[in-house]
């Protein structure tokens, strides 16, 4: 199989599904002919090979290019846009959570909106809280949207190209630290569903669900904790919304205990909705009280010292592991 | 123009102004309409006019006052109506009431009531048009309050760096909220911003159907040449308040006097007259005829049934 890495696979898929379909466009900052130009990077080359009339780079616009997305799909084209930065989600989030996740609901079902909003997130490259804020959670938050997290090369490419496939608008979270990890991604086409979580390692003692780029804490953490006897089930979410409850709540069942772990910060974030999820489905199962690994609530600092306090990683979830196993 | 043109535009304004007056007697007398309402009246000649030089193919985006939209467009009155009510047989089957209705089988795209919210997505739908080659324009209608807001700024910008097929409608009645022009902005034309993104602009009497209509014409047929868009500011008076819970004390008595004196509606039948296009017989048969088209649309709306509670839970997802 191919190794990629997760810049190259979402290139694969936007590339392949732009072959496969004339009304899938880009658009966004630098999609083009941007400032961080590199073959690892997500729309490298894609000007090249598709032209500017399918590679629009956009001046820096967020409401306009989220507009765009939204009255492009409405007459029928699968817009693929770029925010560049999570943070700049703000300036674009009225077109995505008033218009792209409200607009069908108001039709009455008559229009489609099946648009992606890809964002490039996550902490780690000492960009500051304005470049860097974990915001799934409030997305995940608006009915209409679709939310998806992919942490492997493979996940990326067949989830992308769901998500373009998919007639509904889908907020698309690239952790940018993966794009730079190779890993084995299928040839030719490949679309994984929207909506299912993946059991990454099996395991009968305690439940860990996580998604993006703390998968590789999970599995860090899982491989320590197997050297005390201690079998890890690692759940990769996936998709936010729509939640795979199924997967979840049977792995908690299984296992008797959950630790979620998010890079995002604690109060409010998603990790709260999981644990809701095993206290109401799940709570006769449970053996131990639910623990969540999350970011300090505070914004992502700059400082490499304090940007590695932020990120949670193998060694707070080794701890609540522990802590679970009593 | 041809009288027969002329003619339409004119039972279009009559419908939109009965339309209204009617909503006006079941919102305020009857208590039958849940929620806000918020009507155009005064305005008619600038949905009239602009949705009169338009093709079916054409795309229109609307705002919070845009019931005249909708039914310049062709929307179906019965279904607009059955919609403001709240029923199942609505436009939208009860989920966007009077402020947000859709129409999609008259390309009535998208009616959003996010101030400016509808100017970017006008961009996507003229960006649509020009990639897919199908030479059709959008008409994207929005008030003088919203081009105060950020996503005016950044969706001309990129409609003029792109040529887009769009034509950007400012209906400026006077009043943002409450607020006059001078006290929301230091220029006195909306219309004036256009050149600070290299786009045509235009004044326009938005009292007069003609007017607007030949504005609009010439402006499509210059996005179909390729030549960009353009902004249209369309002056014109809301003679009621922003929503009907809106007492006016800030709209001068005189000063609504003195725009009720230039009816859009009564101004195209004066000059319908004086040209000898229409007799005062054939006007008042087309009144019957509207009256008849609003009786209709309420008999529509009162019988039908109401969503069943659980569907509220549907058409959130494909």
């Amino acid at each position: 199989m191919q190794q990629l890495t997760m810049g190259q696979a979402i290139r694969q898929a936007l590339a392949e599904e732009m072959h496969r379909d004339p009304d899938v466009f880009v658009a966004g900052e630098g999609v083009g002919q941007g400032i961080h130009e590199s073959p690892l990077m997500p729309t490298y080359g894609l000007l090249k090979e598709f032209g500017p009339e399918r590679v629009k780079d956009t001046p820096v616009s967020e409401a306009a290019i989220a507009g765009l997305a939204v009255g492009a799909a409405v007459i029928g084209l699968r817009p693929v846009v770029e925010i560049m930065f999570n943070p700049f989600f703000t300036i674009a989030s009225d077109q995505i959570v008033n218009h792209a996740a409200k607009l069908r609901y108001l039709s009455g079902g008559k229009s489609k909106f099946p648009l992606v909003v890809r964002i490039k997130s996550g902490a780690g490259g000492s960009a500051g809280c304005q470049h860097a804020h974990n915001l799934e959670a409030w997305v995940a938050h608006c009915p209409g949207l679709k939310v998806v997290m992919p942490a492997t090369p493979a996940d990326a490419k067949g989830l992308l190209t769901a998500a373009i496939r998919d007639d509904n608008p889908v907020v698309f979270l690239e952790d940018m630290a993966l794009y730079f990890v190779p890993g084995p991604v299928p040839e030719g086409e490949y679309v994984l569903p929207l909506g299912a979580a993946e059991i990454k390692k099996p395991g009968a003692d305690v439940t860990v669900v996580t998604w993006s780029k703390m998968l590789g804490a999970a599995f860090k953490a899982a491989a320590a904790l197997a050297g005390e006897g201690i079998d890890v089930e690692v759940v990769d979410l996936r998709t936010l919304a729509p939640l795979d409850r199924e997967t979840v709540l049977n792995s908690v069942q299984k296992t008797g205990r959950l630790v979620v772990l998010h890079e995002a910060c604690r109060t409010g974030g998603f990790g709260g909705e999981i644990a809701a999820l095993a206290a109401e489905e799940a709570f006769g199962f449970l053996k131990a009280p639910v623990k969540r690994v999350a970011a300090p609530d505070i914004p992502v600092p700059f400082s490499p010292p304090l940007e590695q306090f932020y990120i949670p990683g193998e060694k707070q979830l080794i701890e609540a592991v522990r802590a679970v196993m009593g | 123009m041809t009288g027969v043109k002329m003619l339409a535009l004119y039972k279009d304004m009559l419908l939109i102004r009965r339309f209204e007056e009617k909503l006006v007697e079941l919102c305020r007398v009857e208590g039958k309409i849940p929620g806000m309402m918020i009507l155009c009246t005064g305005q008619e000649a600038v949905a009239a006019g602009a949705c009169g030089a338009l093709e079916p193919d054409d795309v229109i985006i609307g705002n919070h006052r845009s019931h005249g939209h909708l039914i310049a467009k062709g929307a179906d009155p019965k279904l607009i109506m059955a919609e403001i009510f709240g029923k199942r047989t609505g436009y939208n089957k009860g989920k966007s009431g009077t402020l947000h209705i859709a129409a999609p089988e008259v390309n009535a795209l998208c009616t959003t009531t996010v101030v400016g919210g509808g100017i970017p997505i006008a961009v996507g739908t003229a960006f649509a048009q020009q990639y897919k080659k199908n030479r059709s324009v959008t008409v994207c209608f929005f008030g003088d309050g919203a081009a105060d807001e950020g996503s005016f700024h950044e969706a001309l910008n990129l409609a003029a760096l792109w040529r887009l097929p769009v034509i950007f409608i400012c209906e400026n009645n006077v009043y943002a909220g409450a607020q006059r022009m001078e006290e929301h902005t230091r220029v006195k034309d909306v219309a004036l911003r256009a050149a600070a993104y290299g786009m045509t602009g235009e004044v326009v009497d938005g009292n007069n159907a003609v007017a607007v209509y030949e504005a609009v014409a010439g402006a499509r047929q210059r996005c179909l040449d390729g030549e960009g868009p353009a902004l249209l500011e369309c002056k014109t008076y809301r003679w009621r308040g922003h929503g009907e819970l809106d007492h006016q004390v800030y709209q001068p008595k005189e000063e609504i006097a003195v725009w009720m004196q230039r009816c859009p509606v009564k101004g195209l039948e004066n000059r319908l007259l004086a040209d000898g296009l229409v007799t005062k017989a054939a006007l008042v048969e087309m009144e019957e005829e509207v009256s008849a088209v609003v009786e209709e649309a309420v008999r529509f709306a009162e019988e039908s049934p109401w969503p069943a509670p659980e569907e509220a839970l549907e058409d959130v997802y494909v």
